[in-house]
């Protein structure tokens, strides 16, 4: 009794489009970790209030990408602003300073959003209407838009980090934080940015994920964990580990969902982080470190 | 401590030539509680070449890396070109024309030598043309760095990371450049060509205060040397007037 080749090509597709929302939600995070150090609990929770942004601009304006251009702008600020209230007065001290101070924050817009927006879940409507047929599915077209849209969302992130020099700073300070500021390169302001963008791009994928499952306080938890699984496999700091690592963990979800239930088909994604952990704790998808 | 230093200083009458660019004066730092620093002072004219010259462990890197604001002294204080930098922050320190080659080189191992270079090269205020004609002067000195200017940072020699280390620090337009024992552990061949550039920095006017082990080079290329003990300047003399053998050197570098 094997399965049947049009379920296998809709899971590829519907594992596919989940892969690529991971993606643009954990190239923040891992680029954050990558440069700082930082392991941001507080990510999920931005891009939660990301989705929350878009849902008010949407009421406001009706127009879905205003939404989106303007939650990933107002959530970019919200970041540099929280990296430089919170973060930088505590670079340089035991992580476990940072992972409470980042912890705490989440918690605290959780609430905030619990209060002011209540526990009830909002919607964002597609703003792609059409679908197409899939075998025996009509499948939204919205959802292969949200799959193109991060991909070049990342993709244009990828050129900005290899050719700009804003690019070329952040991947030296990356590298080597004390030299490139040695060098001139005004590390204070890179880390805000890099907090900016990292955050910029969690608030976009909440949006882009609003009229998939809706809007509630909670929302962020469930990406924020996944993000890590694939931060993790994907090698902490690699852009291109976690992209490598989203696009992987989603399908195999998606394949394991055609045999056990969604919600157990997450087991996979935890099995992969442990068996990483344990035989390979740089990542699955880095260059074996010398 | 600092007041012998500061005495075997003023009792000396040999200064920088022409107008001081750098001037440190009587710094102390701290790694922890341990004290590295216990005043020291010294001074670099105009594009003067001045060396510096102690045991291992006396502090000579780390009077550097107070220079370049990478550990901030806790007393004494460093002036360049007459005002006080003690606690500007690096990067405004390299923007004002302070190159910095640290003992491991550090370049950035993940970029390319292009790259490398783009980190200092990239800032307000140079037209592409000044860009482009920074890079060809360095890939001219440094020819194998032309060829490479593709490979990542980490994939060159040692000898190649001194080269593009030293050419990183020129992409700032530097008035001085702080070279932290550029020539350990390289080859023959690679200690002159370090040897050269060092002339070159020299006749394009770029101050350089050298911390080496390597004495008959430090005394050739420098014009003053000051002697570091134990986080204190104990002596310093014009190169012309030391021997490679000279019992001071004896005293300051022997085992």
């Amino acid at each position: 009794m094997g399965i049947p080749l049009d379920q296998i090509l809709i899971q590829t597709i519907n594992g596919i489009v989940t892969g690529m929302i991971l993606a643009l939600v954990a190239s923040g995070l891992t680029l954050i970790f990558g440069i700082m150090d930082v392991v941001n609990f507080a990510h999920g929770e931005l891009f939660m209030l990301g989705a929350y942004v878009g849902v008010l601009t949407l009421a406001v304006t009706g127009d879905f990408w205003i939404a989106l251009i303007s939650a990933s702008l107002l959530i970019a600020l919200l970041g540099a602003a929280i990296y430089l209230v919170t973060l930088r007065p505590l670079i340089g001290r035991d992580p476990l300073t940072t992972i409470l101070a980042t912890f705490g924050i989440s918690l605290v817009l959780q609430n905030y959003a619990l209060w002011q927006f209540g526990p009830v879940s909002r919607k964002i409507a597609e703003p792609i209407a059409g679908h197409f047929n899939l075998f025996y599915l009509d499948y939204p077209w919205y959802r292969v838009a949200v799959a193109l849209l991060s991909a070049a969302i990342i993709g244009g992130f990828w050129l900005f980090l290899k050719f700009g020099t804003w690019g070329i700073w952040i991947r030296a300070t990356t590298q080597d934080r004390v030299m490139a500021q040695a060098m001139g390169v005004p590390v204070p302001w890179v880390l805000a940015g890099v907090f900016a963008i990292g955050s910029g791009m969690a608030a976009a994928s909440g949006v882009l994920f609003g009229p998939f499952g809706g809007v509630d306080p909670t929302m962020g938890l469930n990406w924020i964990l996944r993000a890590f699984i694939v931060v993790v496999v994907g090698g902490m700091g690699s852009l291109g580990g976690s992209l490598a690592a989203a696009i992987f963990i989603s399908l195999l979800e998606a394949y394991a969902s055609l045999w056990v239930s969604p919600s157990q088909a997450v087991i996979v994604s935890f099995v992969v982080l442990i068996v990483t952990l344990l035989f390979r704790p740089t990542g699955l998808f880095v260059a074996t470190p010398k | 401590m600092s007041e012998v230093g500061a005495a075997a200083l003023s009792g000396n009458p040999r200064e920088a030539t022409g107008t001081v660019l750098l001037a440190v004066d009587g710094i102390h730092t701290y790694y922890g509680k341990s004290h590295i620093l216990h005043g020291v002072s010294l001074e670099v004219g105009r594009g003067e070449v001045v060396g510096l010259l102690g045991r291992n462990g006396v502090g000579k890197s780390t009077t550097l890396k107070a220079i370049v604001g990478i550990v901030h002294p806790s007393r004494g204080d460093v002036r360049f070109e007459g005002d006080s930098i003690t606690q500007l922050p690096s990067h405004r320190l390299a923007r004002l024309g302070i190159g910095y080659v640290p003992e491991d080189r550090r370049i950035f191992p993940l970029l390319t030598v292009l790259e490398n270079l783009r980190v200092g090269l990239d800032r307000q205020g140079v037209t592409k043309a000044r860009k482009a004609e920074l890079v060809d002067k360095v890939y001219t000195y440094f020819p194998v760095l032309a060829e490479r200017r593709n490979q990542s940072g980490g994939t060159l020699s040692g000898g190649e990371q001194q080269m593009l280390a030293i050419a990183r620090a020129m992409m700032l337009e530097p008035k001085i450049i702080l070279l932290d024992e550029p020539t350990e552990g390289l080859m023959p061949r690679m200690v002159s060509q370090i040897r050269e550039i060092i002339d070159v920095l020299h006749r394009e006017a770029v101050a350089v205060l050298l911390v080496e082990q390597n004495v008959p080079l430090t005394l050739e290329a420098s014009r003053r040397i000051y002697f570091i003990e134990k986080g204190v300047v104990r002596h310093h003399a014009l190169a012309s007037e030391l021997q490679v053998d000279d019992p001071v050197i004896h005293q300051y570098l022997g085992v």
